[in-house]
């Protein structure tokens, strides 16, 4: 048995001539909560489409519990659950009938309806038409028709979209709830990083199709380098000294001149210099380079 | 088998409180009910006219089968096919639907035989209600003879051959309502279609049968014309009637396809 929950090798997909994904390798692992992070119109809702089978993909490229999807759609399907962009709620259905029809659909028993209806907070508005719902509370609803069947793996298409901060916790909670109690694995895709950093144990970083990144979050730390900030008087002279001292400056504002940090010693070390070329420094700080910028670096480049 | 017994049944749940379900019922209910109203208030007119019993029923049942085989019965089950897709079309719950562990035949089938089914239950209904109403006709106003002739033959025959010729346009109507998700394509390719149906029957185009939409009016007014005979005597299986199953398999099959090939977007 292979770790991975979700694995796709090299998968394509085009409509028509415009290539939506290209040469996407995701690895999922089991039980992990993976951020599937990108832009708008990056192709995360295409890629969670094709893992339900929604598009088809060319044979032998995604492999979901170890299984090839095509040849093994039903089996796979019955340990999913999805919500993908707008819940598909039927308006003129309460909520509660929206759960009940998908009880009839799985097989399972009718009561699980008003559990899942208390789980995501839905009770009082079980018997009101679901086209009565807020945007948030259909979302709520999306998110329990997706629990609903107990399903190991969750493929979640923006679920936080629309719930107030309230929610936004709530459904967090819920996620990290599920992945470290009852061990189930999550795709939770986003456009906001800082929506991924608070759940997520893995992220990948779709843009136009291609993965730009994919490992642990650590590792998604790692990469955002820290720099020292320097608030200093006259910084056309005190960048020339410093690049004439050997040092790198990444960057140079009015007011800020950036430098690659390498240790607290190396930081007084520069101080020192300053002042003792008679510079006012009035601050020095490292400062991490925080994970939305990088998210725009990574993006961006590309 | 399971599959298409649970889609069925969550057909079922999901239209149970829509105007497609309600039609099936209403359609029947008030088109008979104003028919026998007509008969109740002009009572006195028809017995003076001294109708035969059969006549009586003739003239009573086809009434309502007149109607429905010209006009109504093209379009409600032009409106049958539409809503059954629209409710997914709508709410945007085709992409939910393909994601339930189910298999897409049984999904698609059962929409198929859910539709069938609505037109099966307006049109026994009809049947059932026009026999009923007749003998209600006849408790109220005792001096009809409904009573001394029995329409049951001819009332399954008509119907079940109503029912019968309908099945090419629906299956036609069912691929185009399941294509686009819009109201005015399907309704409209319905009612163009349709109208040449009714007109190419009516001036008696050698090949009218090959048009699906023609067949209601093919099947309804061979019933008629053999009335005037022997009314038990008109066989059910003619041309149009087997025109119309085939055209029911073969675009039932098509469909599937489409099913098999769509991608959910």
């Amino acid at each position: 048995m292979g770790n991975y929950a979700i694995e796709t090798v090299g998968l394509n997909f085009n409509f028509g001539n415009q290539a939506i994904v290209k040469d996407l390798s995701l690895q999922v692992p089991k039980g992990s909560i993976y951020g599937f992070l990108g832009p708008n119109g990056a192709g995360k809702t295409t890629t969670i489409k094709i893992l339900l089978n929604l598009l088809k993909s060319p044979s032998d490229q995604v492999f979901i519990f170890d299984k090839e999807i095509n040849s093994n759609r039903i089996a796979i399907l019955k340990r999913i659950g999805a919500l993908v962009e707008q819940p598909a709620i039927y308006g003129h259905l309460t909520g509660k009938e929206n759960l009940v029809n998908r009880c009839i659909l799985l097989g399972i028993k009718k009561t699980k309806a008003d559990e899942m209806l208390s789980l995501v907070g839905l009770a009082e508005a079980a018997s009101k038409k679901a086209n009565k719902y807020s945007l948030g509370m259909k979302q709520r609803l999306g998110i329990a028709q997706a629990l609903i069947s107990d399903p190991e793996l969750l493929l979640l298409d923006e679920p936080t979209n629309g719930l107030d901060p309230n929610g936004i916790i709530e459904v967090r909670n819920l996620m990290i709830d599920l992945a470290t109690k009852h061990q189930k694995t999550i795709l939770v895709s986003s456009h906001l990083l800082a929506e991924i950093e608070r759940t997520a144990t893995h992220v990948g970083i779709i843009n136009k199709g291609q993965l730009l990144f994919q490992g642990t979050i650590n590792e998604l730390h790692l990469l955002s380098k820290p720099m020292l900030e320097i608030e200093v008087d006259n910084i056309e002279n005190a960048s020339t000294l410093l690049i004439k001292q050997g040092y790198e400056v990444t960057t140079k504002t009015e007011k800020v001149i950036t430098v690659p940090f390498v240790s607290s010693q190396k930081s007084g070390e520069l101080n020192t210099l300053l002042i003792q070329n008679g510079f006012t420094v009035s601050s020095l700080y490292q400062q991490r380079k925080d994970l939305e910028n990088l998210f725009l670096d990574i993006t961006n480049t590309n | 088998m399971h599959a298409l017994y649970i889609s069925l049944i969550s057909e079922y749940y999901k239209s149970r409180k829509t105007l497609a379900f309600w039609a099936a019922i209403l359609l029947p209910l008030i088109i008979c009910g104003l028919i026998s109203a007509g008969f109740y208030n002009n009572a006195d007119k028809i017995i003076a006219n001294h109708y035969p019993p059969m006549l009586l029923w003739a003239q009573y049942s086809g009434a309502a089968l007149g109607v429905m085989g010209f006009l109504i019965m093209p379009f409600y089950v032009i409106f049958m096919a539409f809503s059954v897709n629209n409710i997914e079309h709508k709410n945007d719950t085709w992409k939910m639907l393909f994601a339930q562990p189910l298999n897409k035949f049984s999904i698609y089938a059962a929409k198929y035989l859910y539709a069938i089914f609505l037109i099966f239950i307006c049109l026994f209904l009809f049947a059932t209600l026009t026999y009923a109403f007749g003998h209600l006709l006849q408790v109220l106003v005792p001096k009809f003879n409904f009573n001394q002739y029995s329409p049951l033959d001819i009332l399954i025959n008509a119907y079940t051959k109503l029912f019968l010729a309908s099945l090419g346009i629906l299956s036609l109507q069912f691929i185009i309502s399941l294509l686009w998700s819009d109201f005015l394509k399907p309704m409209g390719i319905g009612f163009v279609g349709t109208i040449m149906g009714i007109i190419a029957a009516n001036v008696g185009w050698k090949y009218a049968y090959l048009i699906p939409y023609s067949l209601p009016t093919l099947a309804s007014r061979i019933t008629k014309v053999k009335k005037g005979t022997d009314p038990l005597a008109f066989p059910v299986f003619t041309q149009e009637i087997w025109t119309s199953l085939i055209y029911a398999s073969v675009f039932f099959i098509i469909g599937y396809f489409i099913v098999t090939k769509k991608s959910i977007k």
